[in-house]
């Protein structure tokens, strides 16, 4: 070993500082590996069997459970004084309170006091030997001496597989780029990404970006790693630049993109969103970011315009239904509801207006009918419903359509509770035979069900629903005179 | 396996071993730290750790007070701090917060990090960073292992699937490797190993390695689980993003069963409190519905409860003395299972009540036509319907990807369309989902005239091998493609129906999903134990795409291993859900053999979903 090598290795084990080595306590893990062995030994003396006796408080959870403890450490943190926490630990812990105090008495670590220095070591693993058929932790049989072992000298192979162990190794010896590259080669082949992480760590702090970057493009698993630690500790600078370098382009602009989550402030954000529009994103993306940014400006000045209008209290529509949340950050399909529910009679050219986002935003006929929808039946302006459901053609005759099918018309403009005569309109138009009689026997619409028997020619079929109708109603009126009605050639 | 004559299955060997080998590490732990302290825990390791102990035991080893690590100051007064946390960098960063914001006030106190399960380098490194390297001591905890119920143990890492299967992160499989020697040396040996994907074999890999240098003395010891499965979650998604229909897969789709125990609410307890029950064989009405359809979960329940009734009803004819032994011998029984039955009644209502609102049974139609490849176009707009009406967020995802992945792909105008809808429904901020989707293979874009050719998939598999993982990763999009509609035909995944498929008495795997679909991961495992390898099964694997391999350890032949050669440890890597775990518990049945479950976490396509979200940091 040259002299200038030795240096330096006293150097990395004398300082405090030690610059790069994974230092774990060398001499602490064995120890806790040889006495984890004494404990486990040692389970019939201490082990007291309380999860059988467990408590169960009132709230459902076992007492003495952790979380059920945390949440009564939280609530008495607040109040600050002493007493107030006292009693909370006091109730906390009725199984804690009753057991007697002697703990120390076995204590564990009294029990290693001392002991773990001791370099006699195979005596104590041979007193422990016999206890139990099992061996738990087979590595503790191992000569001391391997855990000691600071030697520089191990091969790359070799430092893998001590690090995958947890072992402390100096990496600063791999100094030539032949030697890094060898040494984290080494590391993805131990398929440990703990390692390969650790010897990325080091490399980055070693070489000069291009260099590592330039090696790692042939490197697949260690680029993800790197890349994974770069998103985790929140490189970002380095994080675009090797993705540039990689030439993921997309992958640039997504990372950029993903920086707005962070960003509170609805102006700054939409400053930020603005910037994204220039990134290279793929053609299909573009017009998304495109659509987000615009979406948030719509909403900034929705949301000023409508708190002033609600302040001010002029408004009936917001008097009579307060907003509940801002409209702020929300979708787009959400920013439609909302503009439908307050603002659905302005014109075109204001940005507010449901035909204007419609426009805008291309929103399709179907998802836009749906929208409108649920947002007028919520208030129960039966005629909008209609008048979005009616189609002129050419010749002036109007039309129901319903884009999204009738049965769907039916289901929303129940759930908000539409009367019966607005219900059966639209239950009529459904298509299929069979879910229109299921709906209309579902929502009691009387006239749907004995017109279909009576297109059916279903004699049958109408005689048992009489009875589903109110006696002496004009509907039992109408299913005995079709009864009797001579003309219709009933099918049974 | 012999499937002629029909064994009872070997009981499962008994786990509560492991619970307290973790407790007691953790004990020892926290007397490294003599007196008094505060201990701050991880949420995500608070249920994991109430079920091996309880606060007694932590009060008992001097901990103070309790406190969860979030992003807040810490109140604590307390001399001494013990952190008890996953490795994460920015729980390290909270960590390096509280020390240093103490040292601004010149304030000096212990600190101790505990890592669970284990420490990672790049967290020593942000310690260093931040400048407070040698004012905490670290610790590992190796608490890989929690066994959830008498068959199932768990390493509660949801977050492997994101780690290794979108970001190809590595940092795990040293745990599940660890997790394996220890099962091995106290189940063990395992004398037959199967495996397919490719974190399958290099866990796999690595845990023979550590065995290696370990010198183990497993010889002439009398083994409790002969064989061991290991299976990737990429290896079958379709499976996981299935609506689940058994018993407990709909509670943990429906309530979220977590840890083992679920949070009855309002609706179910009927009444103002919400009750925690642990679910697992200890049950006794939960062990008896837990792997049904739902379907006949109702009959049973209603059959339990006329049961109880007469049981009740015994009382109206006693004379004293009868009346003395019924209060004090039968009475706390039938009181615990009164409560049972009509917590599980509760939870069915409920179940029905939500599943009935959000079309329940036309998504499972929906469902069965992706996975029997008919009904495309009509499949298409059921879900852009389920996305324009923004019936859940997490549901419409899954749809899709049950599209693309029973489809290879969307072809292009529907997912662009989709897409579009999706970000218009459910927020802009999914672009960055629907990369992550597209990334991971879950939601892709059909290309033209896309097929695996042999050769292809020759090469892409030199990318699993050992020290390659030089090429580029152009192989592994090809990897990607999920070739669901050839694989189902050559395994026969779609069960052939003739008449009525009985769910009462099912009659194969496929019951889990009312008869519609043998779930593939399942059917895999059948295959392969059935041939003890991979002869015959070698397009499977072609079409899967995965490195399957098979090794038989030492001389064990037939009739050595005794019962533990029908005792199975299936490994799922990235999760695995309630569902196959039902699969698996019926084809035991049926063969004789018991299989035991290890999971890095229990999955469903919730989890998968909300897993590839872009969260707001």
């Amino acid at each position: 070993m040259s002299r200038a090598r030795a240096d330096e290795e006293e150097y990395w084990h004398s300082s405090k500082f030690r610059a790069f080595t994974f230092d774990d306590e060398d001499d602490e893990l064995s120890q806790l590996k040889e006495s984890k062995r004494a404990v486990n030994s040692l389970r019939d003396i201490v082990d007291d069997d309380d999860d059988d006796l467990e408590k169960v408080s009132w709230s459902g959870e076992p007492v003495g459970s952790i979380s059920w403890s945390i949440k009564e450490t939280a609530s008495s943190s607040s109040s600050s004084s002493l007493e107030g926490r006292d009693t909370s630990l006091q109730k906390g812990s009725s199984s804690y309170a009753a057991l007697p105090k002697q703990v120390s008495s076995y204590s564990l670590s009294n029990l290693f006091k001392g002991r773990n220095r001791l370099p006699s070591l195979p005596s104590l693993s041979d007193a422990f030997s016999d206890t139990g058929a099992k061996n738990y932790a087979p590595e503790l049989r191992r000569p001391k001496a391997e855990y000691k072992d600071y030697s520089n000298d191990w091969s790359p192979r070799d430092t893998v597989r001590r690090m995958q162990r947890g072992k402390v190794c100096s990496l600063e010896r791999f100094r030539s780029l032949q030697d890094k590259l060898v040494l984290l080669d080494e590391a993805v082949a131990g398929h440990d990404g703990n390692v390969i992480t650790a010897v990325l760590i080091f490399l980055k702090r070693t070489l000069r970006r291009e260099v590592l970057f330039r090696e790692l493009e042939v490197r697949q698993v260690a680029l993800c790693h790197l890349i994974h630690f770069l998103k985790e500790t929140g490189e970002q600078k380095l994080l675009l630049d090797l993705l540039r370098f990689l030439d993921r382009t997309e992958e640039v602009a997504l990372s950029q993109y993903r920086e707005h989550l962070n960003i509170q402030d609805v102006e700054k954000k939409r400053e930020f969103l603005k910037g994204c529009i220039g990134l290279p994103f793929s053609a299909e993306d573009i017009s998304h970011i495109q659509d987000h940014y615009t979406l948030l400006e719509r909403q900034i000045i929705i949301e000023a315009n409508d708190r002033h209008l609600e302040m001010a209290g002029q408004s009936e529509i917001f008097r009579k239904y307060p907003r509940k949340a801002s409209i702020l950050n929300m979708p787009l399909v959400t920013t439609l509801f909302y503009s439908c529910f307050y603002h659905y009679t302005e014109a075109e050219g204001t940005f507010s207006s449901p035909t204007n986002l419609k426009k805008t935003f291309k929103i399709p006929d179907k998802q836009y009918v749906l929208t409108a929808l649920a947002a007028r039946a919520k208030l129960r302006a039966w005629e909008d419903v209609d008048a979005l459901l009616t189609t002129k053609n050419w010749l002036g005759y109007t039309k129901k359509k319903a884009p999204i099918g009738f049965h769907r018309v039916v289901e929303i403009l129940q759930r908000n509770n539409a009367p019966v005569q607005v219900l059966q309109e639209y239950v009529r138009l459904v298509d299929d035979v069979e879910t229109r009689l299921n709906l209309a026997t579902k929502y009691k619409c009387h006239d749907v069900v004995i017109d279909t028997y009576r297109d059916l020619k279903d004699r049958i079929q109408l005689m048992a629903y009489k009875c589903k109708v109110e006696r002496g109603s004009a509907e039992e009126e109408k299913i005995n005179s079709l009864l009797s009605n001579m003309q219709i050639r009933w099918k049974n | 396996m012999a499937s002629t004559a029909r064994r009872d299955a070997p009981e499962p060997p008994d786990f509560g071993i492991l619970k307290r080998l973790a407790r007691d590490q953790l004990i020892y732990l926290l007397e490294q730290l003599p007196g008094r302290k505060d201990l701050f825990i991880e949420p995500d390791l608070m249920s994991p750790l109430d079920r091996i102990a309880n606060v007694s035991v932590l009060k008992q080893h001097e901990v103070d007070k309790l406190y969860r690590v979030e992003n807040r100051p810490a109140p604590s007064s307390s001399d001494q701090l013990c952190f008890l946390v996953r490795p994460r960098v920015r729980t390290m960063r909270y960590i390096a917060d509280v020390v240093n914001a103490d040292k601004m006030s010149g304030r000096s106190r212990k600190y101790k990090i505990i890592f669970s399960p284990q420490k990672f380098y790049a967290c020593e490194m942000v310690l260093e960073e931040e400048g407070v390297f040698g004012d905490v001591t670290c610790d590992e905890w190796s608490f890989y292992l929690l066994p959830l119920d008498e068959d199932i143990i768990s390493m509660e890492l949801p977050e492997f699937f994101r780690d290794y299967f979108l970001e190809g992160d590595h940092r795990w499989i040293n745990s599940v490797a660890r997790a394996l020697q220890l099962l091995n040396s106290l189940y063990g040996p395992f004398s037959r190993a199967y495996g397919i994907g490719r974190c399958a074999k290099m866990s796999y890999e690595l845990w023979r390695d550590l065995e290696e240098e370990s010198e183990s003395d497993g010889q002439g010891r009398k083994p409790e689980i002969g064989n061991i499965f290991l299976m990737d979650r990429d290896m079958d998604y379709v499976t996981a993003l299935c609506s689940q229909v058994v018993y407990e897969g709909l509670v943990d789709d429906t309530f979220r069963i977590k840890c083992g125990s679920v949070d009855f609410g309002p609706e179910v307890t009927s009444s103002d409190k919400s009750i925690k029950v642990l679910l697992n064989a200890q049950d006794k009405i939960f062990s008896q519905i837990r792997n049904e359809h739902f379907s006949s979960v109702f009959g049973f329940l209603s059959q339990k409860s006329r049961n109880l009734q007469a049981q009740y009803d015994r009382r109206q004819g006693m004379d004293i003395k009868q009346m003395k032994n019924f209060v004090s011998q039968e009475l706390k029984g039938l009181k615990q299972e009164h409560r049972l039955l009509s917590l599980h009644i509760g939870a069915c209502e409920s179940i029905m009540k939500k599943k009935t609102k959000q079309d329940f049974q036309e998504m499972i139609k929906v469902e069965h036509a992706l996975l029997e490849g008919f009904d495309i176009r009509e499949s298409a707009s059921f879900i852009e319907e389920h996305i324009d009406r923004q019936v859940s967020p997490i549901e419409s995802l899954r749809l899709m990807c049950l599209l693309s992945i029973t489809e290879n792909g969307l072809i292009p105008k529907d997912y662009r369309s989709l897409k579009t809808q999706y970000l218009q429904s459910y927020g802009p901020e999914h672009l960055l989902t629907f990369h992550n989707l597209k990334h991971i293979g879950l939601l892709t874009e059909q290309t033209a005239g896309e097929t695996l050719t042999a050769v292809e998939s020759r090469v892409s598999k030199l990318v699993t091998d050992r020290a390659a993982g030089k090429i580029t990763d152009a192989f592994n999009s090809l990897a990607k493609k999920s070739n669901f509609r050839a694989i189902s035909k050559k395994l026969s995944l779609i069960p052939r129906v003739d008449g009525e498929y009985n769910l009462k008495m099912p009659r194969d795997m496929a019951y889990v999903f009312s008869g519609a679909y043998t779930p593939l991961s399942c059917k895999i495992i059948e295959q392969v134990l059935e041939r003890r390898g991979w002869q015959g099964l070698e397009e499977v694997v072609r079409l899967l795409n995965g490195s399957e391999f098979a090794m038989a350890d030492g001389g064990l032949e037939e009739g050595a291993g005794g019962d533990a050669q029908r005792v199975v440890l299936a490994v799922f890597l990235g999760g695995c859900t309630f569902s196959e775990i039902a699969a698996l518990r019926f084809l035991g049945k049926e063969r004789g053999c018991r299989f035991i479950f290890l999971t890095t976490a229990i999955t469903s396509s919730a989890r998968m979903m909300e897993a590839m979200a872009e969260a707001k940091a």
